[in-house]
């Protein structure tokens, strides 16, 4: 290491931040840029492995969207994201704002709503698979309770979306809860006491104070939560296997197929490059919107 | 007016403990099954507390699938990256807050930038670069690929921009090398930080899943996730046991988590959390 004082670090080239940083840059080339870049090449051409890649153009991208597959995929990744992120939001906000008073044992209440965010996908999924378990789960034990009749949830095409879904929504909803918390947190008491003064209820307390001032929450945890949900991989994975048939094969199941189990490198990097696109654009989106703010 | 108050605080408290209690739910029925023998298991109505617990299902798990090793696995696996990833993102924290250099900028823009590339969107390519270097069924391969990552680098870049220059100044005239003043100084510094990243990311190696799926074919190498897996993929699920492995699996993660507590809300508010 070089032992210069602080002047003549100053003045010389100087060689030791680039080797400090040296282990990260190799890392994120090797790992990141590169592959980046790879998958660009690698999606216009045909590959399995076996022998070099044939350079295809576009052929690949011209498939996908004539493959019903693909767009069936696309479809469930939709549905999982557009129901599961409003949802988990919403609870999450409206847990942040119950909670964000004086409430004996808050800790512990916070720490148990976070807690399922905390359990790996696959613990989670494997627990909710055998709540929902047609046969000797516990939710259809307590249908039958009610007298309405046990429902195959995992096993029937209309059921099992809305299973995985109700799993993510017990995931997802307390992490939601910790950062809309932190947000509730930075909105100072006075705002609030004002109000009060000009007689507003608490409705547009709400509306006029609480809303606004998490909009950058909001925003931020909009974004994740929709890369999260285009993300979706492990829990579906777990608890269906993307079936029963394709009825909750999801975009990244999907790439993992066509990659791993068929061996169309070229064919599952297209659809992968057309996940990041969407990706990239999104965060884009977000960028921009902070921006003007 | 304040009783008022009061008798609606603990109202909502009222309906926040029966919240929690829905969301520990699956937890308790998780301990429940584990602890269940075979004919417990299918009663109707349900044993919610076990009469006879089989405390012997942990023990059994074991014999099931050669779970002893796919823990060691996943704790090899885990803990290397912790050490890795932890020290090079303190590393690179402190050069890109306390250093000027050329290209400091657009270097940290491109690796703030990698923050919008899930890891599942280059899984192909990285797979197929993992394999050419032959590291297919390996530590290696589980580990060096997501050992860098943006978040705890610039999480470690913010926490470090707050560190008196002045301290790092002093210790240069007192003739002290360049590296000796980050582990000497500056880490003893960064306690919370380095809580938060190693919680974290000890959190997200132990729980990562499809990139141990891709890469590993061997039994023997298969980490604890891979393993449930596996065993659910098997004909018959034996779910008293399944159950007793999901539990021992979450514990690793609750122990790092209550060690580290203090840092920890701090940790995701600031992270986002991002696996």
């Amino acid at each position: 290491m070089s032992t210069q004082s602080a002047r003549t670090a100053r003045t010389r080239f100087n060689f030791t931040p680039y080797l400090f940083l040296a282990p990260n840059l190799i890392l994120f080339l090797t790992f990141m840029f590169i592959p980046i870049g790879y998958a660009f090449y690698i999606s216009l051409t045909q590959w399995s492995l076996i022998g070099s890649p044939q350079w295809v153009g576009l052929a690949n991208f011209v498939r996908l969207l004539g493959e019903r597959e693909f767009w069936i995929s696309m479809w469930n990744t939709l549905y999982y994201t557009v129901t599961t992120v409003p949802a988990s939001m919403f609870l999450g906000l409206l847990g942040a704002i119950l909670l964000n008073r004086r409430i004996p044992c808050k800790g512990i209440l916070r720490g148990s709503f976070f807690a399922p965010a905390v359990t790996s996908l696959v613990t989670a999924g494997l627990i909710w698979q055998w709540i929902f378990s047609t046969e000797y789960g516990i939710i259809n034990y307590l249908l039958t309770l009610v007298g309405m009749q046990p429902q195959p949830w995992l096993t029937s095409n209309a059921l099992a979306m809305p299973s995985v879904i109700v799993a993510t929504l017990w995931i997802r909803s307390g992490y939601c809860m910790v950062i809309y918390l932190a947000g509730l947190q930075g909105i100072p008491r006075e705002y609030y006491e004002a109000a009060e003064i000009d007689g507003a209820g608490k409705l547009s307390q709400f509306k006029y104070i609480t809303w606004p001032l998490l909009g950058s929450t909001t925003t931020f945890l909009l974004v994740i939560c929709v890369i999260y949900g285009f993300m979706a991989f492990d829990l579906l994975y777990v608890m269906t296997g993307g079936g029963p048939g394709f009825s909750t094969t999801v975009m990244v199941h999907y790439i993992y197929q066509q990659a791993f189990s068929v061996g169309e490198m070229g064919y599952a990097t297209a659809a992968a490059v057309i996940l990041f696109l969407l990706i990239f654009s999104l965060t884009m989106f977000h960028l921009r919107e902070d921006r003007s703010k | 007016m304040n009783s008022n108050k009061h008798s609606k605080n603990f109202w909502i408290a009222v309906l926040l403990w029966l919240a929690a209690l829905v969301t520990l739910f699956p937890f308790f029925w998780m301990g429940s099954t584990a602890l269940k023998g075979a004919r417990e298991l299918f009663l109707r109505p349900p044993v919610f507390v076990p009469h006879y617990p089989e405390w012997s299902n942990f023990a059994k798990v074991f014999t099931v699938a050669p779970f002893g090793r796919y823990f060691m696995n996943s704790a090899i696996v885990a803990g290397l990256s912790v050490i890795l990833t932890v020290f090079i993102n303190l590393l690179a924290g402190y050069t890109f807050a306390k250093y000027r250099f050329k290209g400091r900028k657009v270097l940290l823009l491109m690796i703030v930038a990698t923050m919008m590339v899930p890891f599942q969107v280059i899984m192909v390519p990285n797979f197929i670069i993992i394999s050419a270097l032959g590291w297919l069924n390996s530590y290696l391969g589980l580990i060096i690929p997501r050992a860098a990552e943006a978040f705890g680098l610039f999480l470690s870049k913010q926490f470090m921009d707050d560190i008196p220059d002045e301290l790092i100044e002093a210790a240069r005239i007192d003739g002290q090398s360049e590296f000796r003043i980050f582990t000497g100084i500056i880490l003893p510094n960064c306690r919370p930080l380095i809580g938060v990243l190693a919680t974290f990311t000890f959190m997200w190696r132990w729980n990562d899943f499809i990139w141990p799926l891709i890469i590993l074919s061997k039994k023997e190498m298969f980490t604890v996730q891979l393993g449930m897996s596996n065993l659910i993929g098997q004909f018959y699920v034996e779910w008293n046991l399944l159950m007793a492995v999901a539990l021992l699996s979450v514990l690793p993660v609750l122990a790092i988590f209550l060690m580290f507590q203090r840092f920890f809300v701090q940790g995701i508010t600031t992270t986002g959390m991002k696996g």
